[in-house]
């Protein structure tokens, strides 16, 4: 039900699902309202996100920036390209660590599902190798053992 | 949104450097299909060039190009057994890959499991102002 899927489409894309049980307006909001964001996309404990821009429009900038007790830090800047609230926000960002990684175009879809959402946020990874290469690890098969997964490949 | 960003809160910034640096190489040559099938191999045990070359009908050049990008990725190693050189598989650029992968997911998981909860915090103040 709130199980995360990861799968990958064609050699250009990587696919998330997630249920949430909540309309698709709120998980659309919960995408782009800053007050919002800043208190669920932390990956790990231990960090926080001290900035959180998110002008939500056509060309709108994000600039994301997160910070741990160790005084780590790294930030994230992009635009977004297209919204169509409230079921489509397509956007493209990059890491800066401080040089910046490859563009990564992001497009992320809020479909009704029963009372709740259906998230689906493919992800357009910037490299043909790399793309290529993510297919061939079978990624969606989760964690098997090293080994097994290299038998499956061919 | 955050996408591949996630997995990389886990480690410090030099260290996602490195393996970035390694992951890169790792993906370059797993894109090729020969040196898939040469990893599939290996994954059954450890063979010389002209093992490797056999079952591929390519030439023992052609081969060892293909294992030195292995080799430079870091996912195939060598052995010396007198004047023979097995290769086998170095675990470690394997597991990095391994660890890639499930570093991202288990960071999406994290933030969408945190996701859940905001959800629910919204959902109760609306129908209280209702």
């Amino acid at each position: 039900m709130s199980k995360l899927t990861m799968k990958t489409e064609g050699d250009k894309h990587i696919i998330v699902t997630r249920h949430f049980n909540a309309p698709p307006e709120a998980v659309y909001r919960a995408h782009l309202d800053p007050k919002i964001i800043q208190q669920w996309m932390l990956g790990p404990e231990g960090w926080t996100m001290p900035v959180c821009i998110n002008e939500a429009r056509p060309g709108g900038k994000i600039r994301y920036e997160w910070a741990n007790a160790k005084g780590g830090g790294f930030y994230l800047t992009g635009e977004f390209l297209e919204l169509e609230p409230p079921n489509r926000i397509a956007h493209v960002e990059r890491m800066h660590l401080p040089d910046p990684t490859p563009d990564n175009h992001v497009e992320t879809r809020f479909e009704a599902d029963g009372d709740g959402t259906l998230m689906t946020m493919r992800m357009t990874l910037p490299e043909e190798k790399t793309r290529a290469a993510m297919l061939a690890t079978g990624m969606e098969r989760g964690m098997e053992a090293s080994y097994a997964r290299l038998d499956g490949m061919l | 949104m955050g996408g591949l960003l996630a997995f990389r809160f886990k480690i410090s910034i030099y260290l996602y450097k490195v393996l970035l640096m390694n992951l890169d190489a790792a993906f370059s040559a797993l894109a090729d299909p020969t040196r898939r099938a040469i990893l599939a191999r290996l994954a059954k045990g450890e063979a010389t060039v002209n093992e490797l070359a056999e079952p591929f009908e390519m030439t023992q050049p052609a081969i060892s190009q293909h294992l030195k990008v292995l080799e430079e990725a870091g996912l195939v190693t060598r052995r010396v057994d007198g004047t023979k050189r097995p290769r086998r598989l170095a675990k470690a650029g394997v597991e990095a890959m391994d660890q890639w992968l499930a570093m991202l997911r288990k960071a999406l998981e994290k933030n969408y499991d945190r996701l859940d909860q905001v959800l629910a915090g919204m959902q109760h103040k609306e129908r209280k102002t209702r």
